[in-house]
């Protein structure tokens, strides 16, 4: 069976493009963020929740977005919106749905069953559509590891940080009051094999602050994270991807791991440090994410 | 499909269109259009517009299109969201991308 996603693929930056704006959705594709994020929820007004899902759906249907990854965030079932959602963009080709409000793996099957009754319907092959889910609550928080196991069809699980906050009776700060909350995503999704990824940075003119945050979640191990502003892709792809003197260590690793091969020798060393399995894991990583980035600035 | 009252879909801003539909005692798509790329692109807009009707099942309404510079699937996607609202219906007919 084709799946319409891979779990496997760069996601440093997703990009929330509000679905009812047809001159953002038409201009999304020439922006160079990985992921493209249409939003059906809260940049969509109450009234306007029928005229967005007809232009995400038109949009999907009719719109080529070369190899960049499609995602569009559905409201919560419980709303009555979501399904109605579901029946529009599944059909329509998304790759992947994000659910948001995401407080336990129950969630996540309740909204796998729904994608799987229209891919049946539709005659589209059951388990085509990808899922991510977004964790906004403390309740969330905490069930981070079985929200990260609820599904085969997740890439990741996100971040939602304004309603975290909110739900914390804290607000947005120097990232102290996201701590914990990263650190449960980031193990949960990474226990779970799939992606983690951070929630945005409002303040789209604090660029420094938007870096200071970018370095911190590259600290963390995240995957990559969701953007507001097609201004914030670029140093968010420069914080991201590895630096030429760390390249330059990790291909010299990977040299030192040939040679050490070649020579029958179990052990392998560079400048007198042994080189055991979990530097040659990051190594690898380091490359990977490295050709990866070389390959889509070459795709744009 | 039938029309009970008169619906709006869409915007004046940049790149959307205004769809302005009501009910219509003649058979037939009464369509008024003005756009801001009226002498390029006016045939074709009226045809993805009376296109999008037909497959609806719409075949009597006044029209009043305000055009912004819309590409076609947003013409479709306003035009059908128009369509609902005035038909005071919520069942569209989704279909698979080809």
């Amino acid at each position: 069976m084709e799946k319409r996603y891979t779990k496997e693929r760069l996601r440093r930056s997703m990009m929330f493009v509000p679905g009812n704006n047809p001159g953002m959705i038409a201009d999304s594709r020439i922006y160079n963020a990985d992921s493209i994020m249409f939003d059906l929820e809260d940049s969509v007004s109450y009234t306007e929740k029928d005229t967005a899902r007809f232009l995400v759906y038109n949009a999907l249907k009719t719109l080529n977005f070369g190899k960049k990854e499609i995602v569009v965030r559905i409201n919560d079932l419980a709303s009555g919106l979501g399904i109605k959602d579901l029946e529009a963009i599944v059909p329509a080709g998304v790759h992947v749905v994000r659910l948001p409000k995401t407080d336990s793996a129950q969630d996540v099957i309740d909204c796998e069953r729904e994608i799987e009754r229209i891919e049946k319907e539709h005659g589209i092959p059951v388990g085509s559509t990808g899922m991510m889910a977004a964790i906004e609550s403390a309740n969330g928080v905490l069930n981070a590891r079985e929200i990260a196991h609820a599904s085969d069809r997740l890439i990741g699980i996100a971040l939602g940080a304004e309603d975290y906050v909110t739900d914390l009776k804290t607000t947005r700060a120097d990232g102290t009051e996201l701590l914990f909350a990263r650190s449960m995503i980031l193990n949960g999704a990474r226990s779970a094999g799939i992606a983690a990824l951070d929630t945005v940075y409002s303040d789209v003119n604090n660029e420094e602050g938007f870096i200071a945050e970018c370095t911190l979640i590259k600290k963390l191990g995240f995957d990559g994270k969701s953007v507001i502003n097609p201004r914030q892709i670029a140093p968010l792809h420069k914080c991201l991807v590895p630096g030429e003197k760390d390249l330059r260590k990790a291909y010299a690793i990977m040299d030192a791991i040939a040679e050490a091969n070649a020579k029958g020798s179990g052990v392998a060393s560079l400048n007198g440090k042994m080189i055991d399995k979990p530097v040659v894991i990051r190594a690898q990583r380091l490359i990977a994410l490295a050709e990866a980035d070389k390959a889509a600035a070459e795709e744009e | 499909m039938k029309l009970v009252k008169k619906a709006i879909a869409g915007t004046m801003e940049s790149s959307d269109i205004m769809i302005t539909i009501a009910p219509a005692e003649e058979k037939g798509i009464k369509l008024d259009l003005q756009s801001s790329v009226m002498q390029q692109y006016g045939k074709q807009i009226e045809a993805v517009i009376k296109e999008t009707l037909a497959g609806i099942g719409v075949e009597s309404a006044e029209v009043v299109a305000i055009d912004k510079g819309a590409l076609d699937c947003t013409i479709r996607a306003r035009v059908g969201a128009a369509a609902f609202r005035a038909a005071e219906s919520t069942d569209f007919a989704w279909e698979v991308r080809k």
